[in-house]
């Protein structure tokens, strides 16, 4: 266990140290000013320019930024709906699997366009090779973009003094792609193959085992989507099983690659922020607030899974290993409690355990970095999350130091704090509101189905899979039979909100600041960039979860740790 | 004299009792009257306990004959604190008002039917007070009261200004120039004046400000707006949390009473703050009153919590009263005894405190004062020209700033001594002001003026500049006097030789950088200045005009009276976010007191949430309740007399007050739950 706590650490330690140059580089090209990655990416991106007919240097207003991505995500959606209705006849097929039927289309199109990639097929069965690379791992570049793209806009508004344009928002998403997430997605490809992810385009190949059995491994150009799916924190997999399956995640190397993938660009997003304002010292607070609240998680989910379970104890069993339950041997407990947490902090979602199996304080864990959904987050989103928590923040600072509430020189009034009040309340009412109404269903009519497990670990798995879907992570509490009309239904809509209105709400609160008369910084002036406004904003975020979230986490996680004996 | 020394009495006990029985009395019933729906309303937090309040009650006449919800006496006590809680809210609102209401009064009392003597027609009919309308004229002679807001039109007099401002030095009020406004209340002691009423009866700045005071015409200020918002976000999470509260508890098979219900919404809601809002904006005002100040609206103080740039006059503000002549110094070849006479000439006609010191040093320097000739014409003092003096037939004597008088000679193709121009320098760069004299375009000498800084001025500025106020010195003096004078007061900038406009341009250039600039002003020429900066104060012996472009009017006449509003803005803000984050600190040992209550009965190992080991659910929910409903009332003294500010930088100021009301408002109520269940527990 010491061994892979080092294994962690310095995983994350890795992570960091790459994030920093990154965050650099990705500041540099958002700020739009001649670069050297110009000459290498500038010819293929002036292709697309034409082709979509886009003038690079025409700025955008915050809406207009926002009208731009709200109707390219509407085109990708019919889209992946044709593709995924058609797959069975298009070409590129090997294994001839069907097209979907409309809900399972609706559903999966939605979830792959919102970054989540909730999944209720199987990759292996259900998708075609074409499905796969031109639908799903399209729209997991495409959707990552999308919310870093709207994080540029963010940045950008938070730099200009007094301005309405707010950059090509066009600009900053395909540059997302063509300068970000391509080069670093052939990297992480290409690192993964030499551990032993297939990369083809052939279909399931016979085997005949020891045991004389014929076996059909399914394979495919999986590779490629694995990097992507860990890159931009989409999370779905390219077979069923996720970062379990042993052709997805081979190894203990390939492990630590996806887990460096998982919350590289959150981390570098964060760092881009100091480096873009020119405000290292205050990306580093933030940071440091992250970094805080995402130990205070795993941390305690650590410990729990190290200690076991004690009713496996009273069976006599020892734990030496841990909470093995629903673990893959080749990666253990602390590897596997890592990877729950950093890909629920950040709303990536791939798994590489059963999060069902885990104890139930490493549940909660889990739980709350989807419910805080901000700490590094996803990537461009997860800034957008915590932009609302600063916005509240500084707002009570303000009030305690005697004056009118500013963001780098921009009063924040009524109307900011009415679209900063809304974003915040969506996400516990969405979560609470679905939960209700599971809960209400499942005790109404016990013999549903849903719950595997009724009792307290059955309202943990309803708990879990509306915050998942709030938070547009994707990993579920797989005990739930979740595969039915209501389920997909009412998830679908979860999703659906939980991604555009967080979209959509700091933008506009950003742009509406930009537009406001810049107030030059003086002594009395409140800095952000202190451990004292540091402590104010981890305090904002901790007490508005605790505060909605800790009568369900009473009756569910804790409740349920009590329970044990 | 009497009724002046009364009022003094008066405010005396209004400023250092938090309030006095009177009071009191007349909060407790408007607390209950407050208790109306349609005034709730306007409070998102508390409306929403008001409904809590009214099912509670619903609960217990039900509980009466059926046990499934609790014992009756349980649910008439939680039904008895929510009401409680409701008129402890209504009660500091009530206060704040019945306070400032108070204070207004007292100032109001000095103003209360008095005759008048008004002049129609060339007659003079005695009237009472309240029947003058704007534009009347009336005469006050010595010892009477004077009726009315008003503006010298003829005369002079001294004027006791104690019934206002407490001071008992009196003051003298004269026609023309800015300080021809009386007040009504005040009582003339000497001489005889001819006044205009200058506001219609019922619409003085004191009657605006007790409207505003009492709620009638209170608009919330847009920080005040933005912070409900806030606070109506929390109220509708935490109607979130409970209404979804009821489907988890089924699913669990606990059954949670509707009282249990009610309580945990009323705890976790932000009641402390929500309750004591509209007090603390009130309090704002009224501290403001306190200091003298009238303010026009709520919003004026809160904005000036955030002034940058801070203008004020040197004289009065800076240096004390008026420059005074301390030499004479003759130029080359010119006789001492016709420059004197000629300086003495020009000073006769020359009403300004200058102008008679002038006369002062000439005889005390032995000089023989003459009548002023018939044919004298005085020449008075414009911004444009910057010199005065006067006509003798056909001996024009000037004096005035040396650029100016230089202009006067030169144009005449007579030249100006260089001796001359050296001695301005030298007079200049130690501080002093040089008047050069001149007859008939030949300079005969020069008039030096010297300033007195106030004492204790240097540190109001030091404080001001740790507040993050730059400070910004306007005077009529030249550069060099300006700048040693500047230095030597220590403001942070000066505007030398301001012409009106120059005040308000300065003023367009800062709040074009962005900045919120605060002026202090008294005179006409101030007016449009005033009105152009953010926050205008006037000063109560100004003009008509001066006052009606301010947001502020100070009626202690003082200067450096801005630096208070500033504290008493910042302080208003700093209530209002250090009650907040207390209030909802508070919400986490709430949440172990009653969470575990709720859910105990069924889940035994919940019993381990229960940190606070409270004796049973019924004494926890109750324990919670009445901390609740008890923080009000405690913290209504901290809200109406604000949180103390310290100018020890911004981020100094949040560590401090994040220790205070964020870490005491997690801590104090698990100790005053504990305590309180300690003593509930007794029945429950």
């Amino acid at each position: 266990m010491e061994t892979d706590l080092l294994g962690i650490v310095a995983t994350f330690i890795l992570t960091i140290l790459l994030a920093w140059p990154l965050g650099k580089y990705i500041s540099a090209i958002y700020t739009g000013a001649p670069h050297w990655s110009d000459k290498i990416f500038g010819g293929i991106e002036r292709l697309f320019y034409k082709i979509g007919g886009i003038n690079p240097k025409l700025e955008m207003t915050w809406q207009e930024s926002l009208k731009a991505l709200l109707s390219i995500n509407l085109i990708w959606f019919l889209f992946a709906m044709f593709i995924l209705m058609n797959q069975g006849w298009l070409p590129w097929n090997p294994d001839h699997n069907p097209s979907m039927s409309p809900d399972l289309a609706f559903n999966t199109a939605v979830s792959f366009l919102v970054n989540c990639n909730l999944q209720h097929y199987s990759g292996e069965t259900g998708m075609s090779y074409l499905g796969q690379i031109t639908c799903l791992m399209f729209l997991q570049f495409v959707t990552a973009a999308t919310g870093m793209a709207a994080c540029a806009v963010v940045f950008k508004a938070m730099r200009e003094q007094t301005s309405q344009k707010l950059g090509n928002f066009y600009t900053y998403f395909i540059q997302s792609n063509t300068r970000i997430l391509l080069p670093l997605a052939l990297v992480v490809a290409g690192l993964l193959l030499f551990e032993g992810v297939p990369m083809n385009i052939e279909g399931k190949a016979n085997i005949h085992t020891l045991e004389g059995n014929a076996v059909q491994v399914a394979r495919g150009p999986a590779a490629a989507m694995v990097a992507i799916k860990q890159l931009g924190t989409n999370g779905g997999g390219f077979f069923g099983a996720n970062s379990s399956h042993p052709l997805e995640n081979p190894t203990y190397w390939s492990n630590a690659i996806e887990s460096i993938s998982i919350i590289l660009i959150p981390i570098a997003m964060v760092f881009a922020l100091g480096f873009y304002l020119n405000r290292k010292k205050l990306a580093l607070v933030i940071f440091g607030v992250m970094t805080v609240g995402f130990l205070a998680l795993i941390a305690p989910a650590l410990y729990f899974e190290w200690q076991g379970n004690p009713a496996i104890d009273h069976l006599g069993v020892t734990q030496t290993l841990g909470n093995m339950e629903g673990k893959e041997t080749r990666f253990g407990t602390t590897l596997s409690t890592y990877w729950a947490i950093i890909t629920t902090v950040t709303s990536n979602g791939s798994v590489n355990a059963m999060h069902d199996s885990l104890m139930p304080l490493t549940g909660m864990s889990a739980l709350l970095g989807m419910m805080i959904n901000a700490l590094y987050g996803g990537v461009g989103v997860g800034f957008l999350n915590f932009y609302v928590f600063i916005i509240i923040a500084v707002f009570i600072a303000g009030l305690m130091v005697g004056r009118t509430p500013e963001l780098f020189g921009k009063k924040i009034e009524a109307r900011e704090m009415k679209i900063a009040t809304l974003i915040a309340l969506l996400h516990p009412f969405l979560i609470l509101l679905g939960t209700g109404i599971a809960t209400y269903v499942a005790h109404q009519k016990p013999d549903i189905g849903w719950l595997n497990n009724p009792g307290f670990h059955g309202f943990s798995e309803m708990l879990y899979e509306y915050t998942s879907s709030a938070a547009n992570n994707g990993s579920g509490f797989e005990g739930l039979g979740d595969n039915t009309p209501f389920w997909n239904i009412s998830t679908g809509i979860v999703l659906i909100l939980s991604r555009y209105i967080p979209i959509i709400g700091p933008v506009a609160i950003a742009g509406i600041l930009a537009k406001k008369k810049h107030i030059p910084s003086g002594a009395g002036t409140l800095q952000l960039d202190t451990l004292t406004f540091g402590i104010l904003m981890f305090a904002v975020i901790l007490i508005l979860v605790a505060l909605a979230f800790f009568p369900a986490l009473t009756l569910g996680p804790l409740a349920e740790h009590f329970s044990l004996k | 004299m009497l009724l002046s020394q009364h009022s003094i009495d008066n405010m005396k006990t209004t400023s250092n009792a938090l309030f006095t029985q009177k009071m009191v009395k007349e909060a407790l019933s408007a607390a209950f009257s407050k208790l109306s729906p349609k005034q709730m309303y306007h409070n998102p937090v508390m409306f929403t306990v008001e409904i809590g309040t009214v099912v509670m009650f619903l609960v217990s006449i039900y509980s009466i004959s059926q046990p499934d919800q609790g014992s009756f006496v349980y649910n008439a006590i939680v039904f008895f604190v929510l009401f409680l809680t409701l008129l402890f809210a209504n009660f500091a609102e009530a206060i704040a008002e019945a306070r400032g209401k108070a204070q207004a009064e007292s100032l109001r009392k000095t103003r209360e039917e008095t005759p008048a003597k008004l002049l129609k027609n060339d007659q003079i009919q005695s009237v009472s007070s309240s029947s003058l309308t704007k534009g009347d004229l009336f005469i006050c002679e010595a010892g009477d009261i004077i009726p009315s807001d008003g503006e010298i039109i003829e005369g002079l007099a001294t004027i006791d200004e104690s019934a206002i401002t407490g001071e008992s030095a009196p003051v003298i009020r004269e026609a023309g120039g800015d300080k021809s406004s009386v007040t009504g209340g005040t009582k003339v002691l000497s001489d005889k004046i001819k006044v205009r009423v200058t506001t219609q009866p019922g619409e003085s700045f004191l009657d605006k400000m007790i409207a505003l005071v009492e709620g009638a015409s209170r608009q919330k200020s847009p920080n005040e707006i933005a912070l409900t918002i806030l606070l109506a976000g929390f109220t509708l999470i935490f109607i979130i949390v409970c209404v979804s509260l009821k489907p988890f508890a089924d699913y669990a098979n606990t059954p949670i009473t509707i009282a249990a219900y009610i309580s945990l919404f009323v705890c976790l809601i932000p009641t402390t703050i929500g309750g004591l809002l509209s007090a603390i904006g009130i309090a704002g005002m009224d501290r403001a009153l306190r200091a003298n100040v009238i303010t026009k609206s709520g919003k004026a103080v809160e904005t000036a919590g955030d002034i940058d740039v801070l203008l004020l006059d040197k004289t009065g503000t800076i240096t004390i009263g008026n420059r005074k002549a301390t030499h004479f110094y003759p130029a080359p070849n010119q006789k001492t005894e016709d420059f004197v006479e000629a300086v003495v000439l020009s000073s006769l006609v020359d009403e300004t405190p200058e102008g008679k010191s002038v006369i002062e040093l000439a005889s005390q320097i032995g000089y023989t004062i003459p009548k002023l000739p018939m044919e004298a014409k005085a020449i008075p003092f414009t911004a444009e020209t910057r010199a005065s003096g006067v006509d003798l037939g056909n001996i024009s004597i000037r004096k005035g700033a040396m650029d100016s008088i230089k202009n006067w000679v030169e144009k005449a193709g007579n030249s100006f001594p260089e001796e001359v121009v050296e001695r301005t320098k030298s007079i200049a760069s130690n501080g002093g002001t040089p008047l050069v004299v001149a007859q008939n375009q030949q300079v005969l000498g020069i008039i030096e003026l010297q300033d007195i800084i106030k004492t204790g001025i240097q540190e109001r500025f030091e404080r001001l500049r740790k507040m993050g106020v730059k400070t910004v010195m306007v005077t009529g003096d030249n550069p060099l006097t300006a700048k040693y004078i500047a230095q030597k007061a220590g403001v942070d900038d000066f505007i030398a030789e301001a012409k009106p406009e120059d005040k308000m341009n300065y003023i367009k250039a800062e709040q074009a950088s962005g900045k919120l600039v605060a002026m202090m002003g008294d005179g006409t020429n101030d007016a449009p200045a005033l009105a152009q900066a953010d926050v205008g104060v006037a000063m109560n012996s100004g003009t008509a005009a001066a006052k009606e472009a301010s947001n502020m009017v100070d009626l202690d006449n003082d200067p450096t009276k801005l630096i208070e509003i500033v504290e008493i803005g910042k302080q208003l803000l700093m209530t209002r976010g250090t009650l907040t984050t207390f209030s909802i600190a508070n919400d986490v040992a709430k949440y172990f007191a009653i969470v575990p209550a709720l859910f105990v009965a069924s889940i035994p190992a919940l019993q381990s949430l229960n940190i606070m080991r409270l004796h049973s659910p019924e004494s926890a929910i109750l324990s919670a309740v009445i901390f609740n409903a008890i923080i009000i009332p405690i913290l209504i003294p901290l809200a109406l007399r604000g949180v103390k500010y310290r100018p020890i930088g911004a981020s100094a100021l949040l560590q401090r007050n994040l220790i205070v009301y964020g870490l005491g408002g997690v801590i104090v109520p698990f100790i005053g739950i504990k305590l309180l269940d300690m003593l509930v527990s007794v029945w429950f």
